[in-house]
């Protein structure tokens, strides 16, 4: 079993889910972007999600757009991420990344596998990326025993839902509303039923994101969910703060309030 | 003439999942696969109903104004040293080629029952065309509009509002085209249950590429029968500019299937190719995933998106459609970057030699064209016969042109 496997395994027997936190590789700095996600790990997040930052994300809202950009203008390459992965790597907490498909493309689908295992990285979230065009991502996972994320989404049929998830290791992505990446005002309703579905055909963690931003929120899904994805919430702390102090220090108690929800389930 | 735009197809078709050879496909959200199996589904049904066809063939023909005139531009010809046969499509309602794909989407989108249609634009032509198709069909419509363009095109936006459209600038990314198509798609999975995302060219995920293709290959059928019907025989070489491409698809397609009429896209080279300041996908790019498709991209060595350039603002894009960049695969279509200072050298010959003036994209192909005619001359050993496609009209870019001719006066 995968090493997010195991840490969604252990969440499952404490009666809680597992927080999985987002933050875009090189934002805002290289190291700035290592002293958050180790900081978010210091502070209760189970599980760091590094996004490759990329010029054209359409899953991602306004946040991300935004520490994208700053990332990209801040001149981050590929090959910065990984030494991320692995940096983070190092504090022991799993590490799985997320990307748009062309950055992975350009590296070298079997290459960047081999890379990413070798930095310590747990495998890919691949948001616009469906098992349908994935061929050489399948063969080069298997090859480096890399976990495969796909996106499940209230809009999938059946059929596809199945076919998805079949192809997803590690854990499935469940996008609770229709829409891109940003925290939002009410959760959505959609995603209990998205989550059932998903339930009804795999034993695999089901991971919820799209829209969670507080601790009640994620007490909330993680009543029905066995992880909590939190990204554009998080990532405000920084871009939000007057100086770097202050965003980590926002960031910390953001990531401590999180953690407080995944461990109070709503149900 | 067949008033059947949507006749049996002829020539080569994607695979079912959209797959032109390693191209196409969909690098899409899950959230928008079933919107998009069930736009597939609904052309399909409508591609094999008559009575759709019928009607799409009647607004071709009354509203639209096609098919388009084939004209013999006799003295561009002498100038050029080949027959030349502009497709005339700048003639067309709302001026260029793109009203042909607005008028089969806003059908289909009727057809799935949807309300709302949304579109990207980049100097504005295929907003207007959408915002005319949505004020004729009675349907919502938004076009998201880079900032830079909304500022440097501020007439079509005064044009799509007075159509009853809302114009949205964006102003992430570089505030251009690549970015109002990011936008769009974010509001396409926002509100796919009742929009229908209206893609302006044969780019996209799959069925966009080969739907759009289909909509607009009226061009190459008609532009086909009426070089038979005047000069009885097909042409020797059948040329187009190429941004995304859907005009050029459109004229090539009749034609692919015949071997002997060579296949000319003309990319946009803005300040030349070497330079980097382009938009030449094909010639200066390198396959990649980009908005949904795999096809030629300008990218760094990251994979991280380029900024194209071009004095076409309708050229401007850093991706092309995927079955352009198969048919370069393939050896069926050369694709040549054209400069601007070459297009609009061909575009001052058009208005002084024919009285047409040219939409800028479209002097992309007339440019190419003027240094094609001597090579296909010498290879042959005879005048060629050449078809251009016209794909749109000048209007929109005097002041682009007067600009660059330095023609405006100084307080305007």
């Amino acid at each position: 079993m995968s090493r997010i496997g195991v840490a969604f395994d252990k969440a499952r027997a404490d009666g809680r889910a597992l927080l999985v936190g987002c933050m875009p590789a090189g934002f805002p700095t290289v190291e700035g972007s290592i002293a958050a996600m180790t900081a978010m790990v210091e502070a209760g997040v189970d599980v760091i999600e590094v996004e490759i930052p990329y010029s054209d994300p359409v899953m991602d809202g306004p946040v991300i757009q935004k520490a994208s950009d700053i990332a990209l203008a801040g001149g981050v390459r590929t090959r910065d991420t990984l030494r991320i992965v692995e940096a983070v790597a190092a504090t022991g907490a799993p590490v799985v990344t997320m990307t748009y498909w062309n950055p992975v493309e350009r590296y070298g689908v079997d290459v960047f596998a081999r890379d990413l295992a070798a930095a310590g990285g747990t495998g890919l979230i691949t948001p616009d990326l469906i098992p349908d065009e994935a061929d050489e991502w399948l063969a080069a996972s298997d090859a480096h025993g890399l976990d495969r994320t796909f996106l499940v989404s209230p809009s999938s049929t059946d059929a596809r839902l199945a076919m998805t998830v079949e192809h997803c290791r590690g854990f499935v992505y469940a996008t609770a509303v229709m829409g891109v990446t940003g925290a939002r005002a009410r959760t959505s309703d959609a995603a209990p039923t998205l989550v059932s579905r998903v339930r009804a055909v795999t034993d695999l963690p089901v991971g919820v994101g799209l829209g969670v931003g507080t601790g009640a929120q994620a007490g909330t899904v993680a009543g029905y969910a066995d992880g909590v994805i939190v990204g554009s919430a998080l990532i405000r702390c920084l871009l939000d703060a007057p100086s770097e102090a202050e965003g980590l220090a926002a960031l910390r108690t953001l990531s401590a309030e999180l953690a407080e929800g995944v461990r109070n389930p709503t149900r | 003439m067949s008033a059947d735009a949507l006749a049996p197809l002829a020539g080569p078709q994607p695979d079912s999942a959209g797959h032109f050879g390693r191209f196409g496909g969909r690098f899409v959200p899950e959230a928008l696969v079933a919107a998009l199996d069930e736009l597939d589904g609904a052309w399909r049904t409508a591609m094999a109903d008559e009575s759709f066809r019928a009607e799409f063939g009647a607004l071709l023909r009354d509203y639209a104004g096609t098919p388009s005139l084939l004209y013999e531009a006799r003295r561009f010809s002498a100038k050029v040293g080949a027959r030349v046969l502009l497709k005339r499509e700048d003639l067309n309602h709302t001026g260029a080629h793109k009203v042909r794909n607005v008028l089969g989407q806003a059908l289909l989108t009727k057809r799935m029952g949807k309300t709302r249609v949304i579109a990207e634009t980049g100097a504005g032509q295929h907003g207007v065309a959408t915002a005319t198709a949505a004020a004729l069909f009675d349907l919502e419509c938004v076009v998201y509009m880079g900032q830079v363009d909304t500022e440097r095109q501020a007439l079509n936006v005064a044009r799509m509002r007075m159509l009853g459209a809302t114009v949205v600038p964006v102003t992430n990314g570089s505030r251009t085209l690549k970015d109002a198509m990011n936008e769009a798609m974010r509001d396409w999975v926002a509100n796919v249950d009742e929009t229908h995302y209206l893609i302006g060219t044969a780019a996209g995920p799959h069925p966009f590429p080969a739907m759009v293709r289909d909509f607009v290959r009226g061009i190459g059928d008609e532009a086909r029968q009426q070089c038979l019907d005047l000069t009885g025989a097909l042409p020797d070489a059948v040329t187009a500019c190429v941004g995304g491409g859907s005009n050029a698809l459109g004229i090539f397609h009749a034609f692919v299937g015949d071997q002997d009429v060579r296949l000319y896209g003309f990319e946009a080279g803005g300040e030349g190719v070497a330079t980097g300041r382009h938009a030449a996908s094909i010639t200066g790019g390198s396959a990649g995933v980009l908005h949904g498709t795999r096809t030629y991209v300008l990218q760094d060595a990251d994979g991280q998106t380029l900024e194209s350039h071009s004095i076409s603002a309708g050229l401007d894009y850093p991706g092309v459609g995927p079955e352009h960049a198969w048919l370069h695969d393939t050896g069926r279509a050369s694709y040549l970057p054209v400069t601007d200072d070459e297009a609009m050298a061909a575009f001052e010959l058009l208005c002084r030699t024919e009285g047409i003036i040219p939409a800028i994209e479209s002097a992309h192909a007339l440019a190419g064209t003027v240094a094609l005619a001597p090579k296909l001359a010498a290879e042959l050993g005879r005048e060629p016969t050449i078809v251009v496609n016209l794909s749109g009209r000048g209007d929109k870019d005097v002041h682009t042109a007067g600009d660059y001719f330095g023609i405006l006066d100084k307080e305007q």
